[in-house]
């Protein structure tokens, strides 16, 4: 059911580096059906009010991870946010916090890239088979282990939630370091030695205070408190077992 | 190309004043605060110790202390914050721990925490029950 008339206001963070010193914040007066998204709002803008605003988007429906952003403070996905739900007020709309803004609301994601590389997100083979042998089984106990940890969409909505990545960025972050679990949470996997060197590091789990808003606002529930908190319990059994493991022993 | 070359000028907002942006900031940084008042606390019962170390008129005189109004007070703010501290405690503790099945489901985090929150006020009213038991 649509109602013709309705409009809402959207302040928009604008950063245009060539022009201005500084973001600032621009309003536009939106027409708006019930089912539109925020994103639907930010199109809306591009292709009738201003051209010049810039954003990232891609699937419109919550599984490429691009259009996230800030929505009245807090992180959401751009595609799964409706209008209606902020009508009668105004809907505030900026950059995901604690990242560079490269223009309006497209974030500098170097950062996030180069580090997401340094866990190693992909399988390392325990025993690796040749092609003759079959597949990797798996059962679906051992899968349930890592699945919830498996559908992060890279969307950096964590990252926007994340008060000890926004003070200190050398922190690898929520995302990553449940990415980091799923792989050495993966019965197949042969890699934890390999990723925990940076786990258990200060940039790694030991970087996280437990806010857990992370958790809050994943659109995927993926859980990253989760992910890395109980990788303090396993990295702290790590630390120990240095004392009573016979020297030159591994695993 | 490097974000500073040609025409980019990457901008990166201040985060000062960070926890006054969402609700969620200010309990987390209460719930951490309580562990303050917690410490302080402790410092007040190892006082205890000391003065019964020495002696009978010592350690009544701490005792006394403990009961006046203001005393009173700061126990009765003592036992809100312990009461927040340790529902907080048990709120996160499904984050710290790896998934329990039970059944062939896994077991809901607030379910968790309500099993910790129970647990607590059980073994709470075992140990006054028990001092209730040993007063002359």
């Amino acid at each position: 059911m649509s109602d013709d008339n309705k409009t809402i206001e959207m302040e928009v963070l604008r950063y245009r580096p060539e022009q201005d010193r500084e973001p600032f914040f621009q309003t536009y007066e939106v027409p708006f059906e019930d089912d539109w998204s925020v994103l639907q709002g930010l199109q809306y803008i591009k292709d009738d009010l201003d051209s010049s605003l810039s954003f990232r988007w891609s699937c419109r429906m919550a599984i490429c991870g691009s259009c996230g952003m800030m929505i009245d403070g807090v992180p959401k996905l751009g595609c799964r946010t409706f209008l209606r739900n902020y009508h009668s007020g105004k809907l505030r709309v900026e950059a995901l916090e604690h990242f560079p803004i490269e223009r309006d609301l497209v974030i500098v994601v170097d950062d996030f890239m180069e580090k997401l590389a340094r866990i190693k997100p992909y399988l390392i083979p325990k025993q690796v088979r040749k092609l003759e042998q079959g597949e990797y089984l798996q059962t679906p106990g051992q899968l349930e282990q890592y699945r919830q940890f498996s559908t992060c969409i890279n969307c950096m909505l964590c990252y926007a939630a994340c008060p000890q990545y926004g003070l200190n960025s050398g922190f690898t972050g929520p995302g990553i370091l449940a990415l980091m679990h799923r792989y050495n949470a993966d019965s197949r996997d042969g890699g934890r030695d390999q990723r925990m060197e940076l786990g258990h590091s200060d940039e790694g789990v030991w970087g996280c205070a437990a806010v857990a808003y992370c958790s809050e606002v994943c659109p995927k529930e993926v859980d990253p408190a989760n992910a890395i908190n109980q990788n303090k319990m396993g990295s702290a059994i790590d630390y120990f077992l240095r004392f009573v493991r016979p020297r030159g022993a591994t695993g | 190309m490097s974000a500073q070359s040609g025409k980019r000028r990457p901008y990166l907002r201040p985060i000062s004043g960070w926890w006054k942006r969402d609700p969620y900031f200010i309990r987390y940084l209460a719930m951490e605060a309580t562990s303050i008042l917690i410490a302080l606390y402790a410092l007040i019962l190892l006082f205890g110790l000391l003065r019964l170390s020495q002696g009978e008129a010592a350690y009544n005189g701490w005792l006394e202390t403990l009961q006046s109004p203001l005393s009173v007070g700061l126990h009765v703010l003592l036992l809100l914050v312990f009461g927040y501290h340790s529902y907080s405690w048990f709120k996160i503790m499904p984050k710290t721990l790896p998934a329990i099945h039970w059944r062939g489901a896994k077991v809901p985090q607030p379910v968790i925490t309500r099993i910790g929150v129970a647990a607590a006020v059980v073994l709470n009213l075992l140990v006054i029950a028990g001092l209730a038991g040993v007063q002359p």
